[in-house]
């Protein structure tokens, strides 16, 4: 597994490196022609980058969601059972080694949430008409807007993110400073690494990432409550909503962070690493199941009442012009495939590395049958045939602008997180 | 050319008789009422009640007065008072409308949408199957409703309703985000995505103007909100939400909206509700009124009378 792993780095070096410098004519495209080039409109007024956005602070939430198994609940030790153990039961030297080793997956999920969320931020900083009036939505927010609530959040969030990592890298950086100009800077002259520091690190740590989960859901629940508490979209409109956003965010963070972990994860190939990849697999699993749920009531509910305002999108979502995103690819590939991966191959990491891989990649197309199919419903009949122009269409698909800026969105984040790999200690050997 | 030819042969056999001649009076003047009695039973609101009834117009002392004079009386009556008192709506007589567009396009004209843009589009429907058939048109502009979908989600106050009871669009605040426009349930908002007509059309040749001088139109700035707005410099209201403001900006200068001035039919009226003797507070007073999605509590201010 070492040996793959440091192959599949490069080739995920050369994949960013592609999709950032292919990416850029969606940015220059963007940049010159403004909004000429995106398919959405007045009727389909958010496209694939808001759910590019969503999609990604998703993946934020859930990886920082995942972080906090190390910093706030205390894993210490993942057994070969794939189950963990109580802080109690670590004192003995084996298991401060492997403590510290989980850390480094804490890190791991840090790191990851941070670069998702500046890939999200972009996204949708690009989406809006006005993108230099962005510091309104801080300076002259109204907090009657879920939106205004958002920003707020999410301001939070990012910082506690930088913080939180701080100071789980310090004692790192510290150990770092005298080969590294760039770690000795960043522990702005903080050397400390007597016990008594570093235990009170990880208090604050602990502190900060319990504050950090209400956070976390605070924020990525105000994500979906922006849809949710919009009445003239029947599709949106529903209590279920932030809830599915959530357990998405979980599911979808907790997959990529099981995929990271396969590559740029601990000693890969060590007895460490299988525990700790079935352990992550296992909950994966577990959170998989509690999705399907969600999902099955949502359906479920929405087609058998028989009014047509919902169903209508959930039929769309079905049996529409692109049934095949949601039976193949979300079905198939990013529910069945990875279920089979994970009850029946649990034990392989290559198999639980693919499952996370899967459901990670393919909830881009859950993100956009949120999106756009509560929004391609005509509000009133007759609507398209009324006025015709650009964007006066219920019928939205993506064009290879939109297209090329989320790659370019995407290839900045996995560059941010490789070169971070490279530069900063969150993952090591040394010590 | 052989129809134009027999037409004078029939008229001039029928104008031989005596008979025929009596026959084709009669049927003109049935003709000529028909029209007028259907009007008068369709539509009472086109003959001003005696109570209400202004000075005819001097020209024509027999002719009833056209509403547009009546509702431009009311509104210099209503710019008199102070605004909070004022309540502006609109009506749509649903029989009156022929679905000619003409609105559609008057608030183009008189606001200068780009393409992609539209505040007031006319929804066509074909009711019933052959032989009983009829279409439907209902133009929607914004229903200003009294209790907005659209104004609360907007995250930096950018949108609100004025004291008039407009909703309104502060277009040099609007960051663009477009959730007011997911959570209007009539779509009535459209966003400026920055398109221009003459985006690719050829620049000047020797025997063509070219879209130097073909977009001057699209160059010249429009008044909304009593503001001059020059899209030319790819600047607001590029990249913003908007909508129909019920022509705030005529308004203030005792105009009616341009949808309501161009109406053919007379079918959109316009005026304030707060004043028992307009023509708009008599017609919402009607049964045959309604309001579209009434179920969702919006409170629309746009009436329409079926």
């Amino acid at each position: 597994m070492a040996k793959y792993a440091s192959r599949l780095n490069r080739l995920f070096w050369v994949l960013a490196v592609v999709a950032f410098v292919v990416g850029l004519y969606g940015l220059y495209s963007r940049i010159a022609f403004g909004h000429t080039r995106a398919n959405y409109g007045s009727y389909v007024p958010w496209g694939l980058w808001v759910a590019a956005y969503i999609y990604m602070i998703g993946l934020s939430a859930g990886a920082f969601l995942f972080s906090t198994l190390v910093y706030v609940f205390n894993i210490r030790r993942v057994s070969a059972e794939g189950t963990v153990a109580a802080p109690a039961v670590g004192i003995a030297d084996g298991a401060a080694f492997e403590r510290e080793r989980l850390e480094q997956v804490g890190k791991l999920a840090l790191f990851t949430a941070l670069v998702t969320l500046l890939g999200a931020l972009i996204c949708i900083w690009l989406d809006l008409g006005h993108p230099e009036r962005a510091w309104k939505l801080a300076l002259q927010t109204s907090f009657r807007s879920v939106m205004g609530w958002m920003i707020w959040l999410y301001a939070a969030y990012f910082v506690l993110l930088l913080v939180e990592l701080w100071l789980a890298l310090r004692a790192d950086l510290v150990a770092r400073s005298d080969r590294s100009a760039l770690a000795r800077f960043l522990t702005f002259g903080r050397r400390d690494v007597s016990p008594a520091a570093l235990a009170a690190d990880r208090r604050v740590l602990r502190i900060l990432g319990s504050f950090g989960v209400a956070l976390a859901i605070a924020f990525h629940g105000s994500v979906g409550a922006i849809f949710g508490v919009v009445a003239a979209r029947p599709y949106w409109n529903s209590a279920l909503t932030p809830i599915m956003f959530l357990a998405g965010a979980l599911l979808s963070g907790g997959a990529l962070l099981t995929f990271i972990t396969a590559i740029w994860g601990p000693e890969p190939g060590s007895e460490l690493h299988r525990n700790l990849m079935r352990f992550l697999g296992q909950i994966v699993l577990g959170l998989l199941a509690l999705d399907v749920l969600l999902e099955w009531a949502e359906f479920s509910i929405g087609l058998w009442n028989g009014t047509p305002t919902e169903s209508a999108s959930l039929l769309l979502v079905l049996f529409g012009p692109y049934w095949w995103g949601f039976w193949i690819v979300h079905v198939g590939l990013g529910v069945i495939v990875p279920a089979i991966l994970l009850i029946f191959l649990r034990r392989k990491v290559w198999a639980v590395a693919t499952a996370g891989a899967l459901i990670a990649v393919t909830f881009l197309v859950v993100r956009l049958n949120i999106v756009i199919p509560g929004l391609a419903i005509p509000e009133l009949p007759g609507l398209e045939e009324a006025f015709h122009g650009p964007g006066l269409t219920t019928h939205y698909v993506a064009s290879l602008s939109e297209w090329l800026l989320f790659v370019w969105a995407i290839g900045l984040a996995a560059l941010l997180f490789l070169i971070g790999r490279r530069v900063l200690p969150i993952v090591h050997s040394e010590r | 050319m052989a129809e134009s030819e027999k037409v004078p042969t029939t008229r001039r056999g029928v104008l031989r008789g005596l008979a025929g001649t009596l026959g084709a009076a009669l049927a003109l003047t049935a003709a000529g009422k028909q029209p007028a009695a259907a009007e008068t039973a369709a539509a009472p609101q086109a003959q001003p009640p005696a109570a209400t009834a202004a000075a005819p117009l001097p020209s024509d002392p027999l002719a009833p007065e056209d509403v547009l004079v009546r509702m431009e009386r009311e509104l210099r009556r209503a710019l008199a008072k102070p605004r909070e008192q004022r309540r502006w709506v609109m009506v749509i007589d649903l029989r009156r409308c022929v679905g000619c567009s003409a609105c559609t396009i008057a608030c183009v004209a008189e606001n200068k949408l780009p393409p992609g843009v539209v505040y007031r589009p006319v929804l066509e429907e074909e009711i019933g199957t052959y032989p009983n058939v009829t279409r439907r048109f209902i133009p929607r502009p914004c229903m200003q409703c009294d209790n907005p979908p659209c104004t609360p989600v907007c995250p930096v106050h950018a949108t609100w309703k004025n004291e008039d009871g407009v909703v309104v669009v502060n277009y040099d605040q609007c960051i663009g985000c477009r959730y007011c426009l997911t959570a209007c349930p009539y779509a009535a908002r459209t966003s400026d995505f920055g398109h221009f007509y003459t985006a690719d059309t050829p620049p000047a040749t020797p025997f063509l103007l070219g879209q130097e001088t073909a977009d001057d139109y699209e160059r010249a700035a429009n008044f909304e909100y009593g503001k001059a707005w020059d899209r030319a410099d790819g600047g607001s209201p590029i990249g913003n939400a908007r909508k129909c403001h019920f022509c705030l900006h005529r308004i203030a200068e005792g105009m009616l909206p341009a949808c309501v001035t161009t109406c053919i039919g007379r079918a959109t009226l316009f005026g304030d509700a707060n004043d028992p003797d307009s023509l708009v507070a008599e017609m919402i007073a009607k049964p045959n009124v309604m309001r579209l999605k009434e179920e969702m509590g919006t409170e629309p201010r746009v009436y329409y009378l079926l």
